[in-house]
């Protein structure tokens, strides 16, 4: 379980519509931009972001998104929280699973999403709702080390 | 005590009606100097004034039916529409639909001062009457006016949305026979339709055999994307034509590929120009540079 964020340093958007996915897409990238994510890395968690809020919005039938900027030590991450009240998974090794879909999608939301971040979690009840964590840290090869080597 | 006060409402109105009929005239010229008048008629003054007649003609007709405070009295049916597009062109100038209802309240300052210019040597009650009923009549007029304001901005609000839609899915035709769609924005579910629509569309109509889809200028391809690509070039297959999806930045690669994407039966090239050499050399036609010197000139 990744600790509980700072509610102060917490930005929370609607997930209801389409607008609000691109809503939040922009609200990541700007996050992740300031953190200093490279352009790679920041592609990876929007993507993975739209994926997690898409489910949200259709298989969750609406939510929210948190977006909190983390700090350990000299690192720099980002946490994103999707939540929802919907109809929760069931089996949700099976919803992991590449290519399991119950709606006629790709089914690599879930899965594709867990190989863009560096932690995914997920905690759902079925008819409680589903929450969904991502974690993202700046990568070492792109954040400046001094006197490393 | 009813029927009188009924019957003193009603002469009042009468007599409203009779006002507005007989300074139809000047009415018309002083509201037609007025910004919501002047600024939306600007081709022509005396346009403005037989807009602002036809408004006047309607007030006189709602106050000679009694019906002051109806929004929905017929009498406002004839101007609704005019008073609509007006409403439009304040709104598309950037007015909120609170400005626009102040400037329709000048309108009863106008119309309230001719009054009062008429009758001020006679300041009896039914002067005071027909004050009140004018009053109330262009509270009415205001209310028509903001109804038609929020229904325009709506309206523009969707509108624009839709050219939007329009507007950002241009299909290019770039040779004989080749075709390019750059996509630019967000590609949700109501842009791909759009999309998929005019490329097909534009692929019987053109006869066109190659088709290109430049993504250079799409933030983010996540599998709802993908599969509205795969779709897309799917059903462009079946109409005969090949699609060559170009502009895949290395980021966006980089992320298809962790995504777990297959985009193995897309045929893909890393920019517009590459897609269009390949369209091109597939029809047996050739570029090449020029030699220097061989120019004939
Ligand atoms: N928030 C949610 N609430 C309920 N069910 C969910 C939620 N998120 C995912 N699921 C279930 O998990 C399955 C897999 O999700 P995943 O995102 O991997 O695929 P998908 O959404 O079906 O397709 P796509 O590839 O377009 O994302 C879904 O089909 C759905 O049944
Ligand atoms: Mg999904």
């Amino acid at each position: 379980m990744t600790p509980a964020s700072d509610p102060a340093t917490a930005t929370s958007l609607p997930i209801g519509s389409d607008a609000d996915l691109a809503w939040v897409r922009h609200q990541v990238r700007q996050f992740a931009a300031e953190l200093g994510f490279g352009l790679v890395q920041q592609t990876k968690i929007v993507t993975a972001a739209s994926e997690l809020a898409r489910n949200t919005l259709v298989h969750g039938g609406g939510g929210q998104a948190r977006i909190t900027p983390l700090r350990n030590g000299p690192a720099s991450g980002l946490q994103l929280v999707f939540i929802d009240t919907g109809p929760g998974i069931r089996d949700v090794e099976l919803a992991m699973t590449d290519g399991y879909t119950t709606g006629g999608g790709l089914g690599l939301g879930l899965s594709g999403a867990r190989r863009l971040v560096d932690e995914l979690a997920i905690e759902t009840e079925p008819g409680q709702g589903t929450v969904v964590t991502l974690v993202a840290w700046v990568s070492r090869a792109s954040a400046v080390r001094p006197g490393s080597g | 005590m009813q029927v009188p006060e009924q019957a003193g409402a009603d002469s009042a109105a009468h007599g409203l009606a009779d006002f507005l009929e007989r300074r139809r005239e000047q009415l018309a010229q002083r509201w037609a100097d007025g910004p919501l008048f002047r600024t939306v008629f600007t081709v022509s003054r005396d346009e403005a004034v037989e807009a602002c007649k036809a408004v006047v003609d309607a007030l006189s007709e709602v106050a000679s039916t009694g019906r002051l405070e109806s929004v929905g009295a017929p009498g406002f049916g004839e101007v609704r529409e005019q008073l609509g597009r007006m409403a439009a062109s304040r709104a598309g100038r950037g007015f909120t639909p609170a400005q626009i209802a102040d400037e329709a309240a000048g309108l009863r300052t106008a119309a309230v001062e001719l009054l009062r210019d008429e009758t001020e040597d006679r300041p009896d009650d039914e002067a005071r009457d027909v004050l009140l009923a004018l009053t109330v009549l262009m509270g009415t007029l205001r209310l028509v006016i903001m109804e038609t304001t929020v229904s325009a901005g709506e309206e523009l609000i969707a509108r624009q949305q839709l050219q939007l839609l329009e507007v950002a899915t241009p299909v290019i035709s770039l040779w004989e026979g080749v075709i390019a769609v750059p996509l630019i924005g967000t590609l949700d579910s109501a842009r791909s339709q759009v999309v998929m629509e005019s490329l097909l569309q534009a692929i019987v109509e053109q006869r066109a055999r190659y088709a290109i889809l430049d993504i250079t200028g799409v933030p983010t391809v996540d599998s709802l994307v993908a599969q509205h690509l795969m779709k897309t070039v799917a059903a462009a297959r079946l109409m005969g034509a090949e699609c060559v999806v170009s502009g895949i930045r290395p980021a966006i690669a980089q992320t298809i590929v962790h995504l777990g994407i297959d985009l193995s039966s897309v045929l893909t090239r890393s920019s517009l120009a590459d897609a269009l050499a390949y369209a091109l050399s597939r029809q047996g036609i050739e570029v090449s540079q020029r030699a220097a010197g061989a120019n004939p000139r």
